[in-house]
């Protein structure tokens, strides 16, 4: 049992919580292939109505960026105020926006 | 307690059905923490939890014959007035035995609850028609597991057949209408159009059972000899400590609640 426990990746789980909304990461869960991945996720992450769709997704395909670079990464959109669209009037008729 | 034996026949059906999800639940139940991943063992307390809300619409409706409350059917009741199929009370064993129930049961059960939804008994007509869609599912996750086990290493194509071999003395049982401790159900029952005859399931059932156990490179089993009694309350030997500890916390504290 502990091979298998060691065995099995690991996978994570995208939820799209209803129609017109796109999906979003809520968590991960081991499984010893897509199908059971995909199973697993229905009975971990949907099991209270959370959802309408699943994705699951090897958690080794995932790049992510790295801690290190943070800094490099973020830090210089901090500043740029300009890159924001705050110096436009917004009619009223305008919602949601 | 009124003896099941006393009850009309339609509570009595109502009761052996609700009896059967009530002592599957109970099964499922007992793999938390011990399943093999903490994932499986959500995925058996759902299955479970499914059952159990079907074993409460059916003994809420059995007890309505007799002025009895679903509570009481379920804490207060002797083994041999439960009217379940002995293949629930067989004890889990090890994953793939429970897998190789879960596989033939919720089989039957499906095609049972697609015929019930159809009854004339309005009430076993709905909750038969919802659950339709949690048994398609159980059956799924059983599915999913026998080919992964069956046709996958030695050790656990060695296991999945090993567990084929305990569980099928148990299924000629679902699918019989009559045994040497009597009928069941009530013939009046399916005249009626109440319930379903379970010889007419066997066919539908067991051509889905056999057609998992031939892509997973299992061999159906014959058994040597073959369980009854179930719907009359003969039970194994196993039932008595089922039934202990489901029971014990409401009849040490009566009428507990939190």
């Amino acid at each position: 049992m502990s091979d298998a426990r060691r065995d099995w990746p690991l996978w994570e789980v995208f939820v799209r919580p209803r129609r017109g909304l796109s999906h979003g990461h809520v968590g991960s869960l081991h499984a010893p292939d897509a199908a059971m991945a995909l199973r697993n996720a229905r009975d971990v992450y949907t099991r209270r109505g959370e959802g309408v769709s699943i994705w699951v997704v090897p958690s080794a395909a995932i790049t992510a960026s790295s801690p290190d670079e943070k800094d490099a990464f973020f830090d210089p959109a901090a500043d740029k105020v300009y890159r924001h669209p705050t110096f436009y009037e917004i009619p009223d008729e305008v919602q949601h926006l | 307690m009124t003896a099941a034996r006393a009850l009309p026949s339609p509570a009595r059906y109502a009761l052996a059905l609700g009896d059967d999800a009530l002592v599957l639940a109970q099964r499922c139940g007992e793999w938390v923490t011990r399943a093999p991943q903490l994932e499986e063992d959500v995925a058996l307390a759902n299955i479970g939890l499914d059952l159990l809300g079907q074993a409460r619409s059916l003994l809420t409706y059995a007890g309505d014959f007799a002025g009895r409350s679903e509570d009481d059917l379920a804490y207060l009741r002797e083994e041999r007035d439960f009217l379940n199929v002995q293949l629930v009370e067989l004890e889990n064993g090890d994953f793939a035995v429970s897998m190789a129930r879960l596989l033939v049961f919720s089989s039957y059960q499906l095609e049972l609850y697609r015929r019930l939804s159809g009854s004339r008994d309005a009430t076993l007509a709905g909750v038969a028609a919802k659950a339709v869609k949690e048994v398609a599912y159980h059956r799924d996750h059983a599915t999913e597991w026998v080919l992964r086990l069956g046709d996958g290493t030695p050790e656990s194509s060695r296991r999945m057949q090993a567990g084929l071999e305990a569980v099928w003395p148990y299924v000629d049982e679902l699918f019989a209408t009559s045994s040497r401790h009597g009928d069941w159900p009530h013939p009046g029952l399916v005249a009626e159009g109440v319930a379903v005859d379970p010889s007419s399931l066997r066919d539908p059932a067991m051509s889905y059972v056999r057609s998992v156990l031939g892509e997973a490179c299992l061999t159906e089993p014959t058994p040597r000899w073959t369980a009854q009694g179930g719907r009359q309350g003969v039970h194994s030997s196993a039932m008595g400590f089922l039934l202990a500890e489901l029971q014990h916390l409401h009849r040490s504290h009566p009428g507990a609640s939190w």
